[in-house]
């Protein structure tokens, strides 16, 4: 069966680039685009929220 | 579903004017889930704080708000709740807002045991103003104020809460996102006065003179500093070295201000 993938949405305008959210993924789902935080690879993602938990800035959404 | 915090924000306020990597908005994220667990009532709610960063957060908050003078957070919040004592009264600030020109009113707030929820964003330093030192910064750290290393012992926040009379005591940091809102939580359902101190990060102001590196210098730091209360109860003093407890530290019924007041004009107007 294949596995249903979790949509990470990131708000480039509320991103400030702090790297928190790419730093603290346990499975290094996403990474520095420029200033902006994005995905990079989603398949690897374990919807842990960690990333929207500790986003400082209201700019990243994980709907499982 | 990722959580929707734009439900409890004020239309069109963000982005937030917080540093990159400040812990400010991940506090202001756990308060926020931790009002929306308990379903508070936004026109039965008060948010009140002082003046600085930390102190910022009530303007982005869809509620009943008031953002006072430097310090004063508990002095406005204790008139709120007087006038007003079936509301939910939450004050909001930093160490410097708190600790040192606030520090009066928040001893007070803690000795009368009013009924209200402070929590205290504690990054060691007033970011707002450029970084000078406030009671809560460590020995020998620099600020723009101590270039040569802050000679001052600093605050422990926790134990002075403890110690001025608040009856329950939690502390977490922004770096454990998932455990603010539990302690906020927690803390908002005590009935008397309490505080929750969150350890917190100022890359700007703090980070830079302290070598720091990043932001993610400052988040582990944080990381690895705390210890949760159960792990330190089986820790030696040596172990604790340079460690702070995280969690519930202390809690404790006691007879809280707007219930005792009431009395007061019971008997007035016998
Ligand atoms: C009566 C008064 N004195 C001094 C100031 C200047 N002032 C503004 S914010 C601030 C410090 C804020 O630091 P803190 O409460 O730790 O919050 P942070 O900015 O670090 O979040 C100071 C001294 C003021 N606004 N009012
Ligand atoms: S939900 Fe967890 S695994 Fe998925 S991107 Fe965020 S931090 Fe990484
Ligand atoms: S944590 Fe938020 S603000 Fe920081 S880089 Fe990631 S999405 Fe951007
Ligand atoms: S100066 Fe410090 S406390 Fe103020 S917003 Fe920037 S990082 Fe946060």
């Amino acid at each position: 069966m294949e596995k249903k993938l979790p949509t990470i949405e990131i708000i480039e305008k509320y991103c400030k680039g702090c790297h928190i959210c790419v730093e603290f993924c346990p499975t290094k789902v996403l990474e520095m685009k420029g200033f902006v935080a994005s995905v990079k690879n989603l398949e690897a993602c374990i919807k842990c929220m960690q990333c929207e938990l500790r986003c400082p800035d209201f700019a990243i959404k994980v709907s499982a | 579903m990722a959580f929707d915090y734009d439900k409890y924000i004020r239309p069109g306020k963000l982005p937030h004017i917080w540093c990159p990597g400040c812990g400010h908005g991940i506090v202001m994220k756990g308060m926020i889930r931790a009002i929306d667990t308990l379903g508070l009532d936004k026109n039965n709610t008060a948010i009140v704080s002082g003046i600085g960063c930390a102190s910022r957060l009530p303007g982005y908050m869809d509620f009943c708000t008031l953002h006072t003078a430097h310090g004063r957070a508990a002095a406005f919040a204790t008139g709120v709740k007087m006038a007003k004592p079936e509301m939910n009264v939450i004050l909001v600030g930093g160490d410097g807002d708190g600790t040192a020109i606030g520090g009066n009113h928040f001893i007070h707030a803690c000795r009368r045991n009013i009924d209200m929820t402070y929590i205290i964003m504690n990054n060691n330093i007033y970011g707002m103003t450029g970084g000078q030192f406030s009671p809560c910064t460590p020995t020998g750290a620099k600020a723009s104020t101590t270039p040569y290393g802050n000679p001052d012992p600093a605050f422990d926040v926790a134990k002075l809460a403890i110690g001025a009379g608040a009856t329950f005591v939690a502390r977490g940091t922004a770096y454990h996102a998932t455990q603010i809102d539990k302690l906020i939580v927690e803390a908002i359902q005590h009935k008397g006065f309490s505080v929750v101190e969150i350890l917190d990060d100022c890359p700007t102001t703090y980070g830079r003179r302290n070598k720091f590196k990043s932001v993610i210098e400052m988040m582990n730091r944080l990381k690895e500093i705390a210890v949760p209360i159960k792990a330190a109860e089986k820790m030696s003093a040596e172990q604790l070295e340079g460690k702070v407890i995280t969690g519930v530290l202390y809690k404790e019924e006691r007879p809280h201000y707007t219930g005792e007041y009431a009395k007061v004009i019971a008997r007035a107007q016998k």
